[in-house]
């Protein structure tokens, strides 16, 4: 016999939006405002800048002419910033365990409702 | 055509417009993407520098390769609205649809905040340049992401048509600009000396790590099957719409790579916000700088466009199942479109657009898209196993099976790498935010679906079950 899901209420319907949002907002927008999220690229400005001393030859002086930069100095930080590409094996092994669940995890249940859809939709296996 | 569904014992429902040609497909796909030339490529040459850059848009090119071959398979055989979402729920289960709809829901809305983010930084640059610094962009971001929800609430093919013209102008705008540089019209000539004299900055680890924002160039094409429903003829208007996409972005891709390289310092690059309107700056050719500002605004305006209506697309689907409430399952009685989900996505758009800088919108969109990307490959195997080929008629048969599929998976294992490096902690939070959906949706919303419903293709039953 057909699976009869019971009917929402408006209320209900509205509760699960809101969770869906307060998720998406939570998880994805809070660790940004809050700086916790972001690139780890940090400057290493040098003392008494030129463009020969930051490696910028005469084209690419030019090219920073065109692009409003004529002073070395205020392109020192950005010219010296890089990023910081260390990292633990730990927390590499920790994501990849967290991807390759997550994936492992949804596969699994979904096998699990996939089998109820199948049944209901051409009739029990034939053993 | 019918705009009705007349099954026996149900009541008339009713349906998307079947309006769309190959054309169509083409610039909804190019037309999404096409932004990322524009905006967020670049990211990549900041985080490997110039050859990193190069090496990420090609090996991108493949992976994305892959993802066409794949995609136009299925998709030319599972011909419904939401694309991806409707293969997951024939192939894998209702979890994972849920899963791929809310990847598509996230990758797109978060490249259409992109999109409104980049509209405010451009003005800003040009009223900088005009002597008035300072622009207030928030007004011009909420302006873009509400104009185009209006019309996309009017109707797909006004919107796709619209996109179509845009789309068009724009990928002319990269080809001239390509062209006038070529021909020596650049006031500045171009530079690759950085390319001998600081070819790898970070090493052999920066190339690996420019992957992740290599991704950005052709993010977005698999988006043309989400209008399945909506094509005239799906079996070839769809694989043919988007392997046109395919090759039209690797052509812009590259030449977008050579003249923004060539002609802006790769540290200034790395970080750009309109790298092709700068590099338009730095030929110092007004006409360039008009047209490379109206490209710009033109595949930004294109993009966004293109992600509200596949967002609301895969929104609508859901709510259609019952994943979500069914009131987002509603189709507007005379525009014919999903218009309650276009409506309900704005404020999501607008939170991050207005509050989050782009880098970060742009790794969630990526992070969206490289899980949805992982999903195919298991999808594909999973297809070809429980209807091998001859058993059910599919509309395209992609070669090689299963070296895109491998082929894909290694890509997209070397992609969560490069994203690790550097933006670990947005890897962790989107992984966890889908942890936390699953087990929501498993445990408390799956009791509202209707568990033969979500079975709906004419196929026999699949091998195994």
């Amino acid at each position: 016999m057909a699976y009869k899901p019971p009917k929402q209420s408006l209320g209900g319907q509205i509760f699960d939006v809101l969770t869906l949002l307060v998720l998406t907002v939570g998880a994805l927008y809070i660790p940004l405002y809050l700086g916790l999220a972001g690139a780890a690229k940090t400057p290493a400005p040098i003392e008494n800048p030129t463009w020969e001393a930051l490696g910028q030859n005469a084209n690419e002086q030019a090219q920073w002419a065109a692009l409003g930069y004529t002073d070395p100095a205020a392109v020192n930080d950005m010219i010296t910033a890089r990023f910081d590409y260390s990292f633990s094996w730990s927390a590499l092994i920790i994501m990849a365990v967290l991807v390759i669940g997550y994936f492992i995890l949804v596969v699994r249940l979904s096998d699990k409702e996939y089998r109820d859809v199948i049944e209901e939709r051409f009739g029990p296996k034939e053993e | 055509m019918s705009n009705t569904n007349a099954n026996a014992g149900q009541p008339a429902r009713l349906q998307l417009l079947r309006v769309l040609g190959p054309a169509h497909i083409w610039a909804l796909g190019v037309g999404i993407v096409l932004v990322g030339e524009y905006m967020g490529w670049n990211f990549s040459v900041g985080k490997g520098g110039m050859i990193a850059g190069l090496v990420a848009c090609w090996v991108a090119g493949l992976l994305y390769t892959c993802v066409a071959m794949i995609d136009s398979e299925v998709t030319s055989t599972v011909a419904a609205a939401g694309g991806q979402y409707a293969q997951a729920k024939h192939i894998v289960g209702p979890l994972m649809a849920f899963n791929v709809g809310l990847f598509l829901v996230m990758a797109y809305t978060m490249l259409e905040a992109g999109n409104a983010i980049t509209i405010g930084f451009l003005l800003d640059t040009v009223a900088g340049l005009q002597g008035h610094s300072g622009l207030n962009q928030q007004p011009f971001i909420v302006l873009a992401i509400m104009f185009l929800a209006w019309l996309n609430y009017r109707g797909v093919l006004a919107t796709l048509t619209f996109n179509l013209v845009i789309t068009a102008i724009a990928f002319l705008a990269i080809i001239t600009l390509f062209l006038v540089v070529q021909m020596g019209g650049s006031a500045v000539p171009l530079d690759f000396s950085a390319v001998t004299t600081d070819p790898m900055p970070y090493g052999w680890v920066g190339i690996i790590a420019a992957l992740h924002f290599g991704l950005w160039f052709y993010l977005g094409i698999e988006g043309t099957c989400q209008a399945a429903e909506e094509v005239r003829s799906p079996a070839r208007s769809l694989p043919y719409g988007t392997m046109a996409g395919i090759m039209t972005l690797l052509i812009a891709a590259t030449m977008t790579w050579y003249v923004c390289s060539g002609l802006i310092p790769w540290e200034y690059l790395g970080q750009a916000g309109t790298p092709l309107f700068d590099a338009a700056r730095v030929t110092g050719n007004s006409s360039l700088m008009v047209l490379l500002f109206v490209g710009t605004m033109f595949s930004t305006l294109a993009s966004a466009n293109g992600c509200i209506n596949d967002a609301s697309r895969a929104w609508f689907s859901m709510g259609r199942d019952r994943y979500l409430p069914i009131w987002f399952g509603a189709v507007h009685p005379v525009y014919r479109t999903p218009y309650r989900s276009i409506v309900f996505l704005v404020p999501i758009a607008l939170i991050f657009a207005l509050g989050a800088p782009l880098d970060q919108v742009v790794t969630f969109s990526i992070l969206s898209g490289l899980l949805g990307y992982t999903f195919m490959t298991f999808n594909m195997v999973m297809f070809r196993n429980k209807w091998p080929l001859g058993s059910i008629k599919r509309g395209y048969v992609h070669p090689f099976h299963p070296l895109p599929t491998i082929v894909l998976l290694l890509l997209c294992g070397t992609a969560y790498f490069a994203v690790f490096l550097g933006y670990g902690t947005q890897l962790i939070a989107m992984t966890g935010f889908y942890i936390v959906a699953s087990l929501w949706f498993h445990f408390r919303r799956y009791r509202y679906v209707r568990r033969g419903d979500q079975f709906t293709m004419p196929w026999p039953r699949p091998e195994g079950y």
